[in-house]
């Protein structure tokens, strides 16, 4: 079921089997991701899973100690990363902040400011910005550049329920607008966008890659969140055939139990093969158990 | 004109101070006070070098603190950036060395004030010449990298997934700050360089609502802190080095005060 047709056109970015290696230590290993035009790619996974090191290799920013990375030429990106501190002694308005890597005209700055609705903040100074107008001005600046690919690190992190739900609704808009590729990282195990095409689960290797459930579907979320909300939120189920114990060793599902993912005799991509439903609970990091 | 000594010291100290403005400000937004420091200190170890080989003096200290910085810069790629103390020690060790080293050097008359404080009332117009040249240099390049730098130094992360060179970047700027501490050398002198980089773009910051209006501000300020300076210094028969940095640090005082709201 997941034997999918290689994609007819090519990837905006693409990891095969691509892993990092610092000092003798694996973050992570054996990734395959890509992403297309058009299509939203999430990545969860808790605190020092490698999330941000897949995204970081998936851009070519860090090369790969193994396997291989590949972007189209020119690849254009627009990034909101997931902390921005401006430093009190840099004086600097969100006009400049806009062009900050390219310069652009005036009209392109405020039509992308519309685009979030903070058109209104053009010469406002950065520095005393609520979170969530810097947020959107963070938005508009990435969109501005008209990219192929929107990177976006934990953009709902501080951000209120409805604040979340406006922002992701946001960024389906964006895309569809841009139709731009989007990778998203999120430490949110279980709620996702209900447009992520792909959900690619990270915890020092894939775990388990799909789609997400559209909460919509279900009664008990939708009274639980508003259908509002539901309509944009999704559930992303876990099916992982191993376990990661809380020393950091992994059990699979035949109860051996190895130091790291075993590449050669586990293959994460197997769902069908997966003994049981696993949900995460949230705890401290890389403790990932059943439920 | 430019035979009075004071025009001569004016000229040079005016042109100084107009490159150090835009750069100290990078220093100011990338907490590189330290590192300055480190950098402008060690430049007398490349005075006491030229000494000892009998080369020229400005070109000694160039390549002596560009070979420091770029050491500097391999200890920070391999990600154990060097700390403070590495700082305060390469600093300090190194002012200590060279200032044994001009010790020995008995067969050469070394007047260890003006590398210390600077020597700006015995400017040659040859210096002012290389001044105004490698200024000129040093400015055009400031402003071609200026984007990408400025990016680099909010987030490098940020620049780097946005497609910009961060390490070449990086290299760049401090090649040109290892330039400037080797022109300034002549102007205030290994212990004050990192002030005449540091204080007016400080200044500048109280004035400013963008990155480009602080380092035209902090070039303004370093100008008005010398012709302050070397008048106050003529007047008051005072070191002219040190009298320039009495000059920017009353500035910078005065735009503590409500005074600058006029500039905003
Ligand atoms: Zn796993
Ligand atoms: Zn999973």
């Amino acid at each position: 079921m997941d034997e999918k047709a290689p994609p007819l056109i090519e990837p905006l970015i693409e990891l095969k089997n691509s892993g990092l290696k610092v000092r003798d230590r694996w973050l992570v290993r054996g990734v395959n991701l890509h992403v297309n035009r058009g299509e939203i790619v999430t990545l969860i996974g808790p605190n020092g899973s490698g999330k941000s090191t897949t995204a970081r290799m998936a851009l070519g920013i860090k090369k790969p100690s193994e396997g291989n990375a590949a972007k189209i030429a020119n690849l254009r990106v627009g990034y909101v990363p997931q902390k921005l501190a401006i430093d009190w002694t840099l004086p600097i308005t969100v006009s400049r902040f806009m062009q900050l890597t390219t310069k652009l005209k005036k009209d392109e700055i405020i039509s992308a400011l519309k685009m979030v609705s903070a058109e209104h903040l053009l010469n406002a100074d950065l520095q005393p910005l609520s979170g969530g107008e810097f947020q959107r001005v963070q938005l508009a600046r990435a969109i501005a550049r008209n990219p192929d690919l929107l990177v976006l690190d934990e953009p709902v992190q501080g951000v209120d329920f409805n604040g979340e739900i406006a922002l992701y609704q946001l960024i389906e808009k964006l895309r569809d607008q841009l139709n731009c590729g989007i990778l998203m990282i999120s430490h949110d195990l279980h709620l996702v966008m209900a447009s992520t095409d792909r959900v690619i689960c990270l915890n020092g290797h894939v775990c388990c890659e799909g789609s997400p459930k559209t909460v919509a579907e279900s009664n008990e979320y939708q009274s639980l969140f508003g259908t509002h909300a539901a309509a944009t939120l999704a559930i992303y189920h876990h099916q992982h055939d191993h376990k990661h114990l809380p020393d950091g060793r992994v059990q699979h599902s035949d109860g051996s139990i190895t130091d790291h993912c075993n590449h050669d005799n586990h293959d994460h991509n197997n769902h069908e093969d997966a003994s049981t439903n696993i949900n995460y609970e949230h705890r401290a990091d890389h403790e990932m158990g059943e439920a | 004109m430019l035979d009075d000594f004071f025009i001569r010291a004016l000229i040079a100290g005016i042109g100084v101070a107009a490159i150090c403005g835009p750069l100290g400000c990078f220093m100011v937004w990338r907490r590189l006070s330290y590192f300055g420091d480190t950098l402008s200190h060690s430049a007398l170890l490349g005075v006491a070098l030229a000494l000892l080989l009998n080369i020229n003096i400005m070109l000694a200290v160039f390549c002596f603190v560009i070979v420091l910085a770029i050491v500097l810069l391999l200890l920070q790629r391999q990600e154990s950036l060097p700390s403070d103390a590495i700082l305060g020690i390469l600093a300090h060790s190194s002012l200590a060395m060279s200032l044994v080293v001009l010790g020995l050097i008995t067969w050469a008359q070394v007047d260890l004030v003006s590398y210390l404080f600077g020597d700006i009332l015995s400017v040659y117009k040859s210096e002012i010449a290389v001044i105004y040249i490698a200024g000129a240099i040093i400015l055009g390049i400031l402003f071609y990298i200026w984007r990408p730098l400025f990016a680099v130094t909010l987030n490098r992360e940020l620049a780097e997934v946005e497609g910009i060179k961060a390490t070449v970047v990086n290299a760049i700027y401090i090649l040109m700050l290892a330039s400037v501490i080797a022109v300034a050398m002549k102007i205030v002198g290994a212990l004050l360089i990192t002030a005449l980089l540091i204080i007016p773009a400080s200044c500048a910051r109280g004035l400013a609502k963008s990155p480009e209006s602080m380092a035209i501000y902090a070039a303004i300020i370093g100008v008005i802190s010398v012709v302050l300076g070397l008048y106050g210094s003529l007047y008051l028969d005072t070191l002219s080095g040190p009298s320039i940095v009495v000059a920017a640090m009353f500035l910078f005082l005065l735009t503590l005060t409500p005074l600058t709201k006029i500039f905003k």
